[in-house]
């Protein structure tokens, strides 16, 4: 199909140092004992994408990813790792690898979504419209929500946080306006131009930006030559395509309309016959001179697809859509996780061993080979390979990572608890991140604090 | 009748001499009897066929290379010259000429000209070869370009061929291809031993024919296939012996079989639970079926609109074996961003020409039967996303005749050089100057202070007010529209933008303002042969009140529209709408009562797409072969419908007289030019034919057919 596809692995994220580490960068972070990266990638695969070039800032994180990748996906996808320096940014990325896009079109997918979004609807409705951009935009997660209401989730009083203002047209075809970052702090401003050729523009709080792009490749590289300064895609380079869709400075060399029109007599008239034929945008409109001749002004569409609400569309870039996801994974959107539920709609590898009277519940997970003692109770909670579980442990609405002790008596809610640390008898510990690496932990700990 | 007929006979031998014959109908004694006797009479031709099925209707008919071959050399050389570098002067002729000079004797070189310019473009891509067609740089590049930060981490080790397999794309490509595959592997004869088994089955016939049928056994051959030839069916007789015809017709039937194999019937019947299952398992869209449909239409596809569109685009990356066009294009079908007959085909046509030039014949392969299959599994993959007109019809039948017609021999660039150039020539004179000549003939039925009316919204109709108005002729515009399209917004629109005067009106209306009406032009998706008009739903009442308060009513349609089908109402076939477009009203919430509708048993919605408009209730349709009456149409499809093409020139004859030397003029607006062939020209029916120099016509010794209803009259001057 013309299509080249991109995954932005990312390296080790500001936003969720406690979690990520040198061995452990962004896209390997489990999320149901699965690197979240995998998400991204059978999702791909199951689209029959089988190319993949997978972008992975910093060197020792590229090794990281590249092994993992080579041992799970030999024999089932092309991957190729690609090395940028850290800091780069997600537009400097694409610079780096500019010259290894050849196909028509780009499609852009970030390494932390987790969604079950079929990307071809994205690619589709960007060659539907021969737009220069297609964004895919998902309603805003509302994190901490869990129809359980357990106490973890009731404290939080997290009202579901605007991540952009997104203006459309009504046919909700057309991205007019994204506010991202920064700006959301400011006033929103909204050129008058694309206004007045629109007529009508529906803005929009509850969704946000999915960092799944379809790109026109030739215009990409246009952009990204041109404006160095350019770091991120998604908070410069498509709000410099948005804003400048009315009064477009890039040549689109694949020339999709327009130019054809000029060059002889008969391929203007059928150039005609389709334009009149179809419903012309807003765009064909604006560019119409005023009686209706030739196109005076150069135009590009950027396109919108917005996931439907029943797909689950979340990226992992917070510590708190770590958790969600993690929870939303073994949970209501558990055909992501590729694990067969039990009939108590958990997952218990058999080779893990529980302990008398201990109570796994519904939407929980426990790795192979881990252990539990007596009178356990674990509830919404992800817990994984090779832990060793006290008796009498109470672990709700976390996340165990592999090889973790865990005393007796402990009460764990709301935490995640990274690889190899041990927590000693009747920890109680309410909201943390527990870093590994043989952390000892013996104090008990609320809200919001790591180690 | 029976004396028109024995008049016609008188001239039949003029009329042979120029090459008025029609090809396909040709009784094999004929073509026999033909090279050892050439100046054979016409009467005893007709006595030993009688009620043979030459046609009364004197419209140059298609021609078949050989039958040019065997003709022309007879034609006596004073009336038509042979073509000489003299006296042509199109640049076509220049072109055959080089042609000429080139290689051939002259009964090749009419050969050459018989195939007019599908010749001249061989010609020059074999000078430049491949210079047309870039060979895009391959896709796959990045495992091959220089790893400077790009390492390759995991590998497909299958062969890519297998792997694509593997991904569990439900399509019919793949499965077609395999059995495209298996098939060469079947029979590894060499091509040229084939061919010889061919030629000596064929020899074997002849023989057996000349023997007399009485032993048809003992020609049999001692191949494995003889079962075949023994069978004394005198239909494979006759093709054998007119060999051309036979080869002809054998590529079209196996692009027929093709076509079977991949394509549901147009006319399936969508009420045949046990047809729907089948065709839905080959289908790609996956439709899910509506379920309230109304009685009267369950024969006609209807699935629930909303749910094709997101599978489709789901199945983005499956679609492996589509060419991105020509997804594109159907994804533009299904969501409605492209409709209308003229653009829709355009659009088609010019995906399958992308496709064409990104295609190369997979090993072991011939171009003409792969690309033919992957031609029809295109169409297939269209049809899931809406029924075909009439018009893409006609214009896949040619394009696959094109596609049969390639010669083993050329080269794959030249044959993609080739079908592209044939494409673009099937735009240009299909539509485009068909599309031309219409708005000059429908022209002159405008004149000042008339009030035209026309419903929705036609590109010919557009051209034909635009044109008008360009000429400053001073009349004004009445533009009928309907839900749920409003289609007539767009045109009503650019028209106003023109500055042509417009009233808009909605079809509620129709019999209101049809008081000040003076002529109707309408468009159509097809004419079918009994002169219904099959267009746009609606199109059919607006034409009704027009006949009734006695306004003539214009329909206008390019001859690549028309059908032999024969069609008395809109239901049989007819292309059903998404429900929901006429049961919510966009923008108006406060009215959209039969919100969830679909919930309900008791409720259907109807929502039809064309509808068939009666040929009493048409005046006159305009087409590209001139005006002419309903009734008329089957001589159009006849004559001309065999997907050859013309060349149309447009020539005034009056402006240039010399170079009408040698044409034939027809009431109807037609020139032929016989010593030119195929190329084809207009004169203008409002000048009356004796405004053309009287000497002139006497010198060429040409004569003039006259349509009268359809049933046309010789007479020479």
């Amino acid at each position: 199909m013309d299509f080249q596809v991109v995954v932005l692995a990312g390296g080790t994220s500001k936003k969720l140092v406690p979690l990520v580490s040198k061995e452990v960068p962004k896209a390997l972070l489990p999320v149901a004992n699965r690197p979240v990266l995998s998400y991204v990638l059978e999702q791909l695969e199951l689209s029959n994408i089988k190319d993949l070039i997978v972008v992975v800032e910093g060197a020792d994180a590229a090794l990281c990813v590249g092994g993992w990748i080579s041992a799970a996906y030999v024999d089932r996808l092309h991957v190729e790792v690609a090395t940028v320096p850290e800091d780069v940014g997600t537009a400097g990325a694409l610079r780096a690898i500019a010259h290894h896009l050849t196909a028509k079109d780009v499609l852009v997918v970030s390494g932390d979504l987790v969604s079950d979004v079929p990307p071809g609807a994205v690619t589709a409705a960007h060659r539907r419209h021969d737009a220069v951009v297609t964004a895919m935009i998902c309603s805003v997660p509302v994190s901490g929500l869990s129809e359980a209401g357990s106490s973890g989730a009731k404290d939080k009083t997290k009202k579901p946080g605007r991540y952009n203002i997104i203006g459309m047209d009504p046919t909700k075809q057309f991205l007019l306006h994204i506010a991202t970052g920064a700006e959301l702090e400011k006033d929103t401003r909204i050129r008058k131009s694309i206004l007045r050729a629109v007529g009508q523009m529906d803005i929009r709080a509850d969704l946000m930006d999915a960092h799944m792009y379809a790109f026109n490749r030739s215009v990409l590289q246009e952009v990204l030559d041109q404006k160095d300064k350019f770091q991120s895609l998604k908070q410069d380079v498509l709000p410099y395509l948005v804003r400048s869709q009315l009064k477009s400075e890039i040549l689109i060399n694949g020339a999709p309309q327009g130019q054809q029109a000029k060059e002889n007599g008969n391929d203007k008239v059928s150039y005609r016959i389709l334009a009149n034929a179809s419903t012309p945008s807003f765009h064909e409109l604006y560019a119409l001179g005023p009686n209706g001749s030739a196109p005076v002004r150069r135009t590009h569409k950027c396109c919108v697809y917005i996931a439907s609400n029943s797909k689950y569309c979340v990226r992992l870039n917070s510590i708190q859509a770590f958790m969600d996801i993690n929870r939303d994974v073994i949970g209501e959107a558990n055909h992501l996780s590729g694990y067969n539920f039990s009939a108590q709609n958990n997952i218990i590898h058999p080779s893990a061993e529980l302990g008398s009277k201990t109570t796994v519940g519904p939407h929980c997970m426990l790795g192979e080979g881990s252990q539990m003692g007596d009178k356990c109770s674990v509830k919404r909670s992800v817990i994984g390979r090779h832990c060793r579980i006290g008796s009498n442990v109470k672990v709700v609405n976390s996340v165990v990572m592999n090889h973790v002790t865990i005393g007796d008596g402990c009460s764990i809610q709301g935490s995640v608890i990274c690889s190899n640390a041990q927590l000693q008898e009747r920890v109680a510990l309410k909201d943390c991140q527990v870093l590994s690496l043989s952390t000892s932990v013996f104090l008990s700990l609320s809200s919001n604090e790591y180690l | 009748m029976d004396s028109r007929r024995s008049s016609r006979a008188v001239i039949d031998p003029k009329v042979r001499q120029v090459g008025f014959f029609t090809s396909a109908p040709l009784p094999p004694d004929r073509t026999q009897s033909d090279p050892p006797d050439p100046i054979r009479s016409p009467p005893l031709a007709d006595a030993s066929s009688p009620g043979n099925s030459l046609s009364p209707v004197m419209i140059p008919p298609p021609r078949h290379p050989s039958d040019s071959l065997l003709r022309l050399p007879h034609s006596p050389s004073d009336a038509f010259p042979p073509p000489s570098p003299t006296t042509t002067t199109t640049s076509l002729g220049d072109f055959s000429d080089d042609v000429t000079a080139a290689s051939s004797p002259p009964p090749a070189a009419a050969r050459v000209r018989g195939r007019g310019s599908s010749v001249k473009q061989q010609g020059a891509a074999s000078s430049f070869p491949g210079g047309g067609f870039e060979v895009p740089p391959s896709v796959k590049a990045p495992s091959s370009v220089p790893a400077s930060g790009l390492t390759t981490v995991s590998v497909v080790k299958l062969p890519p061929g297998i792997s694509e397999n593997a991904g569990g794309s439900v399509s019919v490509e793949v499965q077609s291809d395999r059995a495209l595959n298996s098939k060469p592997l079947k029979e590894k004869t060499s091509k040229a031993e084939r061919r010889a088994i061919q030629e000596a089955q064929r020899a074997a016939k002849a023989a057996a024919k000349a023997e007399g049928i009485k032993t048809p056994a003992v020609t049999a051959l001692a191949n494995a296939k003889s079962a075949k030839s023994t069978k004394p069916s005198p239909q494979r007789n006759d093709s054998a012996v007119v060999v051309a015809a036979s080869e002809k017709k054998g590529g079209d039937r196996s692009v027929e079989k093709d076509r079977k194999k991949d394509v549901p019937h147009p006319r399936m019947q969508y009420d045949d639970k046990s047809r729907v299952q089948k065709l839905k398992k080959r289908s790609v869209v996956k439709p899910t079926e509506a379920r309230n449909r109304v009685e009267l239409f369950r024969h006609l596809p209807q699935y629930e609109h909303g749910t094709q569109l997101p599978v489709l685009q789901s199945k983005f990356f499956q679609l492996d074996t589509l060419h991105p066009a020509v997804y594109k294009v159907g994804l533009q079908y299904l969501s409605g961003d492209i409709c209308g007959g003229n653009a829709r085909c355009i659009a088609m046509l010019q995906a399958f020409q992308e496709a064409i030039r990104d295609y190369s014949t997979p090993p072991a392969k011939t171009l003409s039967r792969d690309l033919t299959a992957k031609i029809s599994s295109y169409v297939s993959f269209l049809i899931d996303c809406r029924p075909l007109s009439v018009s893409m019809g006609n214009a896949i039948r040619f394009l696959k005749s094109q596609i049969a017609k390639i010669p083993i021999s050329l080269s794959e660039s030249e044959a993609k050089a080739t079908l592209h150039s044939d494409i673009e020539r099937f735009i240009n004179e299909k539509i485009i100057l068909a599309d031309r000549v219409i708005v000059k003939h429908a022209v002159t039925k405008i004149r000042d202070g008339d009030v035209l009316l026309t419903y929705g919204s036609s590109s010919a109709v557009e051209m034909i007010l635009q044109h008008a108005h360009e000429l400053g002729k001073q009349f004004r515009v009445v533009i009928v529209d309907s839900r749920p399209k409003h289609e007539g917004k767009l045109l009503l629109r650019r028209l106003v933008r023109k500055g042509l005067s417009c009233t808009y009106t909605h079809i509620n209306a129709i019999s209101y303002i049809m008081h000040e009406v003076t002529r109707v032009f309408l468009g159509a998706s097809s004419v079918l042969s009994n002169g219904t008009v099959y267009s746009r739903v609606g199109t059919a009442c607006v034409a009704m009140v027009a006949y009734g308060f006695h306004i003539p009513v214009l329909v206008c349609c390019e001859a690549y529209k028309f059908h032999e089908r024969v069609q008395l109402d809109s239901i049989c076939s007819n292309e059903l709408g998404d429900p929901d477009s006429i049961s919510k009203v966009p923008g108006r919430e406060d009215i959209n009562h039969l919100d969830g509708w679909d919930k309900s048993e008791n409720l259907q919605l109807l929502n039809l797409i064309y509808d068939a408009t009666p040929s009493d209730y048409v005046s006159l349709i305009i087409t590209d072969y001139g005006m002419i009456p309903p009734t008329s149409v089957p001589v159009i499809v006849r004559e001309y419908g065999r997907g050859q093409l013309w060349i149309y020139e447009e020539c005034d004859p009056l402006a240039s007289p010399g170079r009408c030397s040698d044409a034939v003029f027809f009431v109807d607006g037609l020139i032929f030019y016989p010593s030119q062939h195929l190329v084809l020209s207009f004169w203008f029916p409002d000048r009356p034919p004796s405004g053309l120099n009287n000497d002139l016509l006497e010198r060429s010794d040409n004569f003039v057919t006259v349509a009268e209803n359809g049933n046309f009259t010789n007479f020479e001057l």
